[in-house]
């Protein structure tokens, strides 16, 4: 087994750069991340790298490895054994600096959605076989390596037509929270621009929170839309019976 | 949003021991197009599906011969299956991937062409997924009709290698079909919640939540169920021609 | 620098700190109007180290035993804080928790439910009945967001990435604070009129840890410096369980929800300990017991292959272990190749919390200057000599909350604008950009590893007075070192430069902490002297109380308050309120499996 593992990092900023290799020494279990510390106290002090926790739960540690969004403190090093590992930062967001990008896009977006609404007050009933569903969503760690990988605003550039997946999951938990009054579906639809997803998937592929984000959010919504927007018959039968079936209280603003 | 150019590799390199991010996209152009080959050949050279008492799915029901038509019968039916696939949320990811390079795979960039040409998402039609549902409840009603028929032969019940495909076939469509998204929507997934509707108490699971539970476990798989009826029907379907033409007998097993 | 270039913005409230405590600060400081709140943070939004918090946050509400009351939870919290807790803050703190929880319920948190419907809540150590509400073992992760969401949708101004070096003081009141944004480096200058501090704890400064690097001491070692009084520094929580092995992951936390669902300790002779060690709480008592215990077994070659014991949870049901501990059963698969519904896991002692810190007041929050605020881990007087699992989490909501009221209480009611010394300013800024100075100076993060190896060897499990004398020696030694760290580059996004400043606040808390460590001269909570083994009642009459000076640090000794009769005469009982009838079989929960 190789001894140390050869790392090629990304140096630069907007205004261009290039990839540095670094060598650091092999200890058990290693994870990227660790690499990239070492590299950081003994090879390139001012090497710019996002972290918190390293414990996969607070998703600040998003990168590119090998071309794959990742987190960096959730990848194994001796999954790439006798390889050298590119470490590049995060495509689809304007990059600071080395393996950190400005990710700010994501929270304008995050404002957007109105908060949760229930119509009654705390504690609630509701069973656990209930909120299983939406306890899926909860899940998120925020690393935004859905919104990396999603074509969508990677190759397409489309930020301002559609949220990405991250945000449909959000909208997704509120959206199906069973105390929830607010009428979430016309946002999704067009502000939010579900219809901009086809369902390519990558965005569950990515997840390190292993959420079905396309099977379980975005295409139960994809046809929560169609019931209301896309479904001739139930629209007639809504507008027969004089009442929106879907309606709900709108979110007081 | 303005994007300066990004560092970073145009597609993922391969990792030890897992396939190339681009078998998956190539496999799919090479089934479907094999597919569409074969039904293209099957639908317009042949009016006839039956041998003895297996019905190929290709021409199951018979709705040409209810209105006394005998040309292209299996033009009749093939449309329905076909447009429930090709709504599918499943078949989308793979024709959308395989076809259109929409992404060719998970961080794989687009082609040049794709940045002149405005990206508009899906298809609205699309959303009509939930109709093609029943035109495949339909159809799929009359194949458990065939899967009977077809082990029935002239002389009683018996077991053939032929009814055995059929069998097969019905279930890998049952099991297609019944994990849909758009089913599973119309069972229930559309409800915020289940204990609030039910009658027998919040504690007790109404029915509608079994029934949407079952259908959310089978719709994990719903990718392996298309593919593997894709496959039952070409399978089936070839069976039964080459028992007509004649090519191969069919093994009665008991 | 000039000042009148420098970015500049004024608020009634701000809030250092973006974790579970500031948010919460902000959420209720914003929720009348009229008061602009604002809230730093050092990393983005929703990564604060609350996420890390993962068996729950522990309210009386009683959902699965009826009988727990805010009584038995103040019994519960002075009883394993060793008496040396602030009482009022733990009366406040124990009467308010259940309605801070639901709260989170109302905002949007999807707790685990009971089969009645209503919010789950599970055992842990050192409770006397079911009391934390949790969300499979990432609880915290849900609070955070939660509060996060809460905050954005209202008028709350969030400044993320960026470090604060420096409050600023108008005559003896805050009246601001300053630092840069990590992304560029430029300067930003904050007046207030009131801040709130929620910089959690120094976890940071022990090599096995399970803190963030955000856990660097920030709020208090500033506070310090403008003439904050600091208290109880000696008590350091290590949590029981960290994972060991592979090194890369040492220090990594293990839920006590492993525990509480049930887990069980051996040694390496496939003996379960903690029944010798504390035959009635077992594995489920407090922290600093089972740590020790751990620590004892290891010492006298009990322990596992990596210096640990074993943990197993693999007699409960795959599925169950899957629900309930999702996040665990996740990191042990990718991090360490170990199924934990299969196979038992190594875990060792991990440094945790800091129950010292800045002295609060209950009601308030306010320290002892006068428009400073502190609450969450920063903040002292809660857990005393050892904190319960399940309390931080109530801590920063309780807490939080009154701190906001406070803070923007005391801004609403102040007349005048608060007025910055632009010399101090000034002065600041060359202080921030000197280890630009030095690109050859000491590197920040040597120092930093130095400090790690000091702290863990001479003031972490087990103490003692000639250990303490040494690592005093270093530390200072250190210190004298650190005053030359350097850095190189640019300002932009520059992570050798921002560590400079976390570990000049680190090394200043150490010294505290071996101060306090040296002055309390016995064994209680998470502090253990080796030379002073027992629990001795006189020094339990006392805080250590640390004050800043030209010439050093001051340490003094000030009363623990005394109880009123009524909160007395609680903690005098045998057996916690509630649970009587049980006291004469056991103290604890049966254990199901």
């Amino acid at each position: 087994m190789a001894e140390e593992f050869v790392l090629s990092i990304f140096r630069g900023d907007a205004e261009g750069g290039e990839e540095v290799e670094y060598h650091v020494p092999r200890i058990e279990g290693m994870v990227v991340l660790d690499a990239v510390h070492h590299v950081q106290a003994h090879d390139a002090q001012d090497l710019a790298v996002r972290w918190n926790c390293k414990a996969a739960h607070c998703g600040s540690c998003s990168a590119e490895i090998n071309g794959m969004p990742k987190l960096m403190c959730k990848t194994r090093l001796d999954e790439y054994q006798g390889e050298t590992v590119h470490i590049q930062p995060m495509r689809t967001f304007p990059i600071i600096k080395d393996l950190v990008t400005d990710v700010s896009w994501n929270y304008e977006v995050a404002k957007k959605i109105p908060a949760f609404n229930p119509g009654v007050a705390a504690p609630f009933h509701m069973q656990q076989w209930d909120v299983d569903r939406i306890q899926e969503f909860h899940h998120c760690i925020e690393c935004f390596l859905c919104q990396d990988v999603c074509h969508v605003l990677r190759d397409h550039h489309e930020q301002d037509e559609y949220y990405g997946p991250r945000f449909m999951v959000k909208m997704a938990e509120f959206e199906m929270h069973p105390m929830d009054r607010a009428d979430r579906i016309p946002q999704i639809k067009n502000e939010g621009g579900i219809g901009l997803c086809n369902v390519t998937k990558c965005c569950t592929t990515v997840c390190p929170q292993h959420i079905h984000i396309t099977d379980n959010a975005i295409i139960p919504l994809k046809e929560r839309v169609a019931d209301r927007y896309y479904d001739p018959i139930r629209n007639f039968f809504r507008k027969l019976g004089g009442k929106d079936e879907n309606a709900k209280q709108e979110t007081p603003t | 949003m303005a994007q300066a150019s990004q560092p970073g590799l145009n597609r993922p390199k391969t990792q030890a021991g897992k396939m190339p991010y681009w078998v998956e996209p190539v496999f799919t152009i090479i089934a479907f197009s094999g597919f569409v080959i074969y039904a293209l050949w099957e639908v317009l050279f042949h009016n006839m599906g039956t041998y003895h008492n297996y019905v190929s799915p290709f021409f199951s029901p018979d709705i040409a011969g209810w209105f006394g038509l005998h040309i292209l019968t299996a033009l009749y039916v093939a449309w329905m299956p076909l447009i429930f696939r090709f709504s599918c949320y499943y078949y989308r990811k793979e024709y959308y991937r395989a076809f259109s390079f929409h992404p060719f795979g998970c961080a794989v960039t687009e082609p040049k062409s794709h940045q002149t040409r405005h990206y508009n998402g899906e298809w609205k039609i699309n959303n009509l997924h939930r109709y093609t549902w029943f035109l495949a409840v339909f159809v799929l009603i009359f194949l458990w009709k065939d899967v009977v028929q077809g082990f029935i032969f002239s002389n009683g019940f018996g077991v053939g290698i032929g009814s055995l495909i059929l069998l097969i076939n019905a279930i890998l469509l049952t099991g297609y079909t019944f994990s849909c998204h758009a089913w599973r929507n119309m069972i229930g997934g559309r409800k915020d919640c289940f204990s609030c509707t039910t009658t027998h108490g919040p504690k007790q699971k109404p029915a509608s939540y079994g029934i949407w539970q079952r259908v959310s476990a089978l719709n994990v798989f719903h990718g392996w169920w298309a593919w593997a009826s894709m496959f039952s029907v070409w399978i089936a379907d070839l069976y039964v021609r080459l028992l007509m033409m004649g090519v191969i007998h069919d093994v009665r097993l008991f | 620098m000039n000042i009148e270039t420098m970015e500049t913005h004024s608020f009634d409230v701000l809030v250092l700190g973006s974790g579970g405590a500031g948010l919460r600060a902000a959420v209720e400081a914003a929720s009348e109007g009229g008061v602009s709140v604002a809230v730093i943070g050092k990393s983005l939004l929703g990564k604060a180290h609350t996420v890390m918090a993962e068996g729950g946050a522990a309210a009386s509400i009683g959902n699965l035993d009826a009988p727990d009351s805010w009584q038995t939870h103040f019994y519960d919290t002075m009883k394993s804080g060793h008496y040396i807790n602030n009482y009022r803050t733990v009366e406040v703190f124990a009467k308010e928790a259940p309605s801070r929880v639901l709260e989170l319920e109302q905002w949007g948190a999807v707790f685990d439910r009971t089969p009645e419907g209503l919010i789950m809540q599970r055992a842990f150590g050192g409770h006397s009945f079911r009391r934390l509400a949790h969300i499979g073992d990432r609880t915290g992760m849900e609070l955070l967001r939660t509060l996060q969401y809460k905050a954005i949708s209202m008028d709350i101004k969030v400044f993320q990435e960026v470090t604060v070096t420096r409050l600023l003081m108008d005559g003896s009141r805050i009246a601001g604070a300053m630092g840069y944004y990590r992304s560029d480096g430029h300067f930003v200058l904050f007046k207030a009129k009131a801040i709130v501090l929620a910089t959690g704890g120094w976890g940071k400064l022990y090599k096995v840890t399970s803190n963030s690097w955000e856990s660097t001491g920030d709020g208090a070692a500033m506070a310090y410096r403008i003439g904050a009084d600091l208290k109880d520094m000696e008590m350091v929580q290590f949590h029981p369980t960290g994972m060991v092995w592979p090194p890369g992951v040492a220090g990594l936390l293990v839920t006590e929800g492993v525990r509480g669902e049930g887990g069980l300790l051996y040694n390496s002779e496939k003996e379960r300990f903690m029944v010798r060690y504390d035959p009635e709480r077992q594995e489920l008592s407090t922290r600093d017991v089972v740590a020790r215990s751990i620590f004892k077994e290891v010492q006298a070659g009990r322990g596992t292959p990596h210096g640990g014991a074993w943990l197993d949870i693999s007699h409960k049901k795959a599925d169950f272990i899957k629900q309930k501990l999702p996040g665990m059963y996740e990191q042990f698969l990718t991090l360490g190749d170990i199924d934990i519904t299969k196979q038992p896991f190594e875990v060792a002692p991990t440094c945790h919390y800091q129950m010292g810190g800045v002295q609060a007041q209950a009601e308030t929050c306010a320290t002892t200057i006068p428009g400073l605020f502190a609450a969450g881990e920063v903040a002292c007087g809660l857990h005393g000599a050892n904190r319960l699992g399940g309390n931080s989490l109530a801590d920063i909501l309780v807490f939080g909350r009154r701190a906001g009221i406070a803070a923007r209480d005391y801004a609403g009611a102040l007349k005048s604008d608060v007025t910055i010394d632009e010399s101090v300013v000034e002065a600041e800024v060359a202080r921030v950009l000197e280890p630009f100075n030095r690109p050859d100076g000491e590197n920040p993060y040597a120092i930093h590893e130095e400090l790690q190896a000091v702290m863990s060897a001479h003031a972490a499990i087990v103490r003692s007075e000639d250990d303490l004398k040494v690592g005093l020696g270093k530390v200072l030694a250190l210190q004298e070192r650190g005053r030359r760290m350097g850095t190189s580059g640019s300002r932009v996004y520059n992570p050798g430069w921002h560590a400079v400043f976390d570990v000049e606040n680190m090394l200043m808390l150490s010294e505290l902490i071996i101060r306090g460590a040296l002055e309390r001269k016995e064994s209680r909570g998470g502090h253990w002297r080796s030379d002073f083994p027992d629990e001795l009642p006189e020094m339990g009459k006392w805080n250590f109380v640390h004050q800043y000076s030209a010439d050093g640090d001051r340490v003094q000794r000030v009363p623990v308050p005394e109880m009123p009769p009524v909160l007395a005469e609680i903690c005098a009982r045998p057996v916690a309120p509630g649970r009587e009838s049980a006291a004469g079989t056991s103290q604890v929960p049966p254990r199901k499996g």
